[in-house]
């Protein structure tokens, strides 16, 4: 019987079907998630070395250097890291995938791609570009459950709010926006800047339940995760520095195009009649109102943004000379309201940013609201050059 | 001249089976041995299934250089696969395909069969011995004990079978045969396919060649087309063996609806097909379950089919 079994064993399993993958002939499904390679998205990276520091087999090698930009007018000169050479040893990586989960900002992602074999142990060591090329193999990233919490990112980005105590009207303008809908929002936008005023003296109360709408986040969401993060850091880090930065900020102004003194003129006389009437009330609604009516709006989007901006700056910084910070400030939002992510970027590196903060802000606006920004920020620009020229002289 | 003609095409047709039906079981063992191990098998070579892959080894093994080693007996070594391959050609110049399909009609055609089948055993002992290696040796002294052990009931089994025909000649064999031979046979039958594959040491029964204690056996310093030809001749063997079986125990070209030579063909191929599957199933025996199987075993089934066939015959008349 014992015979008999095992030829029915054998039998069975050749009339079976074979399981057998044709792997040169046939790619595997792998998994979205699978690890395959880790990919660099190289604009995201600020050399922190956290991923270095944080790899089991210390095969991440960064080389850096550090540029100090020059100081604009008013204000100090500003170091900056410049990443020059990123390189991962796949021959000694053991694949956790702790340097992609320690990233702050999104600058490593896995990436399915495997095919990556080489003949020589020494090849494996890939440096930026190779890791940059592999970032085009990045999947998206899956969508959230329809009734799921949200994300800890969007908490985490709405919780800083809360502590501006002012912050309630400017919740209350992305909260606005938010509920209209991102996409739509621009055309709902130009109706939040007037709302702050409104919201300023009522809003404080409101201002909570809009914010658990999560009205920034929501508008982000559609787009990348990295713009995400990029968008309420900035909200994030234009929170903070107030406190202690009027004059860094200022800087950052005249690093940019500048407007600030040209801008501000322009920006008072709408924004300014606002600030002047209600700056107390404004000082939260800095960041987020200047992001989200810049995202949205294109022409007007500028002076209600700077409008929303300014005032809580300058509430925040209020007792200090404030009054001349104040119209400085109104530069910032508008900087996020050209584009919001670009705030971000061009928050950090201020020294060297001219340049790059237009670029990625045109993008970036492009892709959020669409057209409109890009023609904001020029004529920004060229009216702030112009400020600038005529600053200058003066 | 006609005379010569004919025997010439016969030799040739003989010959070409010889040379392609080993390819095609040799085909047929690894795809089927694949599927059974839940593998795809050869995929790649000729581009269908891998239908070419046994073409390709050829040319790989012709390409390989052939090695003897210094304490060979080189004209021993050199001469051994040649005494295991031609045996089985041989064997086939009497096995009848079909009616009148046959290379030569001997009289004593059983008879030179087992003779001859017992040859190719002795290519396996030689080159055991010519080798110069223990391991070798060791396979040759195991092929050398199994062939004595299993030669028996194999003659015995047949001989139960010439009884019961009545005469010595294949094709008359199969010609006396009737439908009821197969219960009545079905004891030799067992045991003339059981000790045949021992006798190729075939697996379960490749003891002499078991890769996991001896390397490979007598086969062991064989490289290159030498090494081609002991493989040829294994599948040489299998066919031979399934040729033989079908002619003395299945009824050979007997059979409802088709021709005599593909009922023939047929039930070849069926035999081949039990004999890889039995490869895959079982494990190997260790050489004294080995030898236990065929005295214990085999010998006394043999006898009793012999008995069994007498009885019958004498009260059939």
């Amino acid at each position: 019987m014992g015979l008999a079994k095992g030829l029915s064993v054998t039998l069975r399993h050749m009339l079976n079907k074979s399981v057998t993958q044709q792997y040169p002939d046939v790619r595997p499904d792998l998994p979205a998630r699978s690890r395959g390679v880790i990919a660099l998205v190289e604009e995201n990276c600020t050399v922190c070395m956290l991923c270095a520091r944080e790899c089991p087999d210390w095969c991440i090698y960064i080389d850096s250097h550090k540029e100090t930009l020059p100081a604009p007018e008013g204000g100090r000169p500003r170091a900056r890291n410049v990443l020059d050479r990123f390189a991962i040893d796949f021959s000694l990586c053991m694949y956790c995938g702790i340097c992609i989960e320690v990233c702050p900002f999104d600058a490593l992602f896995w990436s399915p791609e495997f095919e990556y074999a080489d003949g020589d142990i020494r090849n494996l060591l890939h440096e930026k570009d190779r890791l940059a090329a592999w970032v085009q193999t990045v999947p998206p990233p899956p969508a959230h459950e329809p009734n799921a919490e949200p994300p800890k990112e969007l908490a985490a980005a709405s919780r800083p709010a809360r502590p501006r105590t002012t912050a309630g009207p400017a919740r209350t303008v992305p909260g606005g926006a938010g509920t209209a809908g991102t996409p739509s929002a621009p055309s709902e936008a130009p109706a939040s800047p007037t709302p702050p005023e409104a919201t300023t003296s009522t809003g404080p109360s409101t201002s909570p339940e809009s914010s658990t709408s999560s009205g920034p986040s929501t508008s982000s969401e559609p787009r990348r995760p990295e713009r995400r993060t990029s968008t309420r850091r900035a909200d994030v880090r234009a929170i903070r520095p107030p406190g202690a930065l009027p004059k860094n900020d200022i800087p950052p102004a005249g690093d940019e195009p500048v407007e600030s003194p040209g801008g501000r003129p322009e920006d008072s006389t709408p924004v300014g009649s606002e600030p002047a009437g209600s700056p107390p009330p404004g000082p939260g609604s800095g960041p987020a109102g200047s992001g989200s009516a810049g995202s949205s709006l294109p022409g007007a989007g500028p002076a209600g943004s700077g409008s929303a901006g300014s005032p809580p700056v300058g509430s925040e910084h209020g007792d200090q000379p404030p009054s001349p910070t104040e119209s400085s400030r109104p530069e910032r939002p508008r900087r996020r309201t050209s584009t919001r992510f670009s705030d971000v970027r061009a928050i950090r590196p201020p020294g060297a940013l001219p340049k790059k903060d237009t670029p990625p802000a045109e993008n970036l606006s492009t892709e959020q609201g669409g057209v409109p920004p890009d023609e904001g920020p020029a004529e920004q620009t060229s009216a702030t050059d112009q400020a600038e020229e005529s600053e200058e002289e003066k | 001249m006609a005379v010569v003609l004919d025997v010439a095409v016969r030799l040739a047709v003989i010959v070409a089976a010889f040379l392609v039906l080993p390819l095609i079981a040799g085909q047929a063992e690894h795809k089927v041995m694949a599927h059974m191990q839940a593998r795809l098998g050869p995929m790649r070579a000729g581009g269908f299934h891998g239908w070419a892959q046994l073409i390709a080894d050829g040319v790989k093994f012709a390409q390989k250089e052939e090695i003897v080693p210094a304490a060979a007996d080189r004209r021993v070594f050199a001469l051994a696969p040649a005494v295991a391959l031609i045996p089985y050609l041989v064997v086939l110049v009497v096995v009848p395909v079909g009616p009148g399909l046959v290379g030569v009609d001997l009289d004593a055609g059983l008879f030179f069969v087992l003779a001859v089948m017992g040859i190719g055993v002795l290519g396996s002992i030689m080159a055991g011995w010519a080798s110069g290696n223990k391991y070798s040796v060791l396979g040759g002294i195991r092929s050398a004990a199994q062939l004595v052990s299993y030669e028996l009931p194999l003659v015995l089994a047949a001989s139960s079978v010439a009884m019961a025909a009545g005469t010595l000649s294949l094709p008359g064999i199969v010609e006396a045969w009737r439908w009821w031979w197969l219960p009545w046979q079905a004891i030799g039958a067992v045991v003339f396919f059981t000790a045949g594959l021992a006798e190729l040491r075939r697996p379960p029964f490749d003891m002499p060649i078991a890769e996991s204690e001896i390397i490979m056996g007598p086969m062991t310093e064989y490289t290159g087309m030498r090494f081609a030809l002991f493989m040829l001749a294994e599948y040489a063997g299998i066919i031979v063996l399934s040729a033989l079986t079908t002619v003395l125990f299945l009824g050979g070209w007997h059979g409802p609806f088709l021709p005599g030579p593909v009922w023939t063909l047929l039930k070849v191929a069926v035999l081949v097909f039990v004999v890889i599957w039995v490869r895959v199933s079982y494990p190997r025996l260790r050489e004294d379950q080995l030898q236990r199987l065929a005295w214990v075993g085999l010998v006394p089934l043999a006898l009793v089919q012999l008995a069994l066939t007498g009885i019958v015959r004498v009260l059939a008349g």
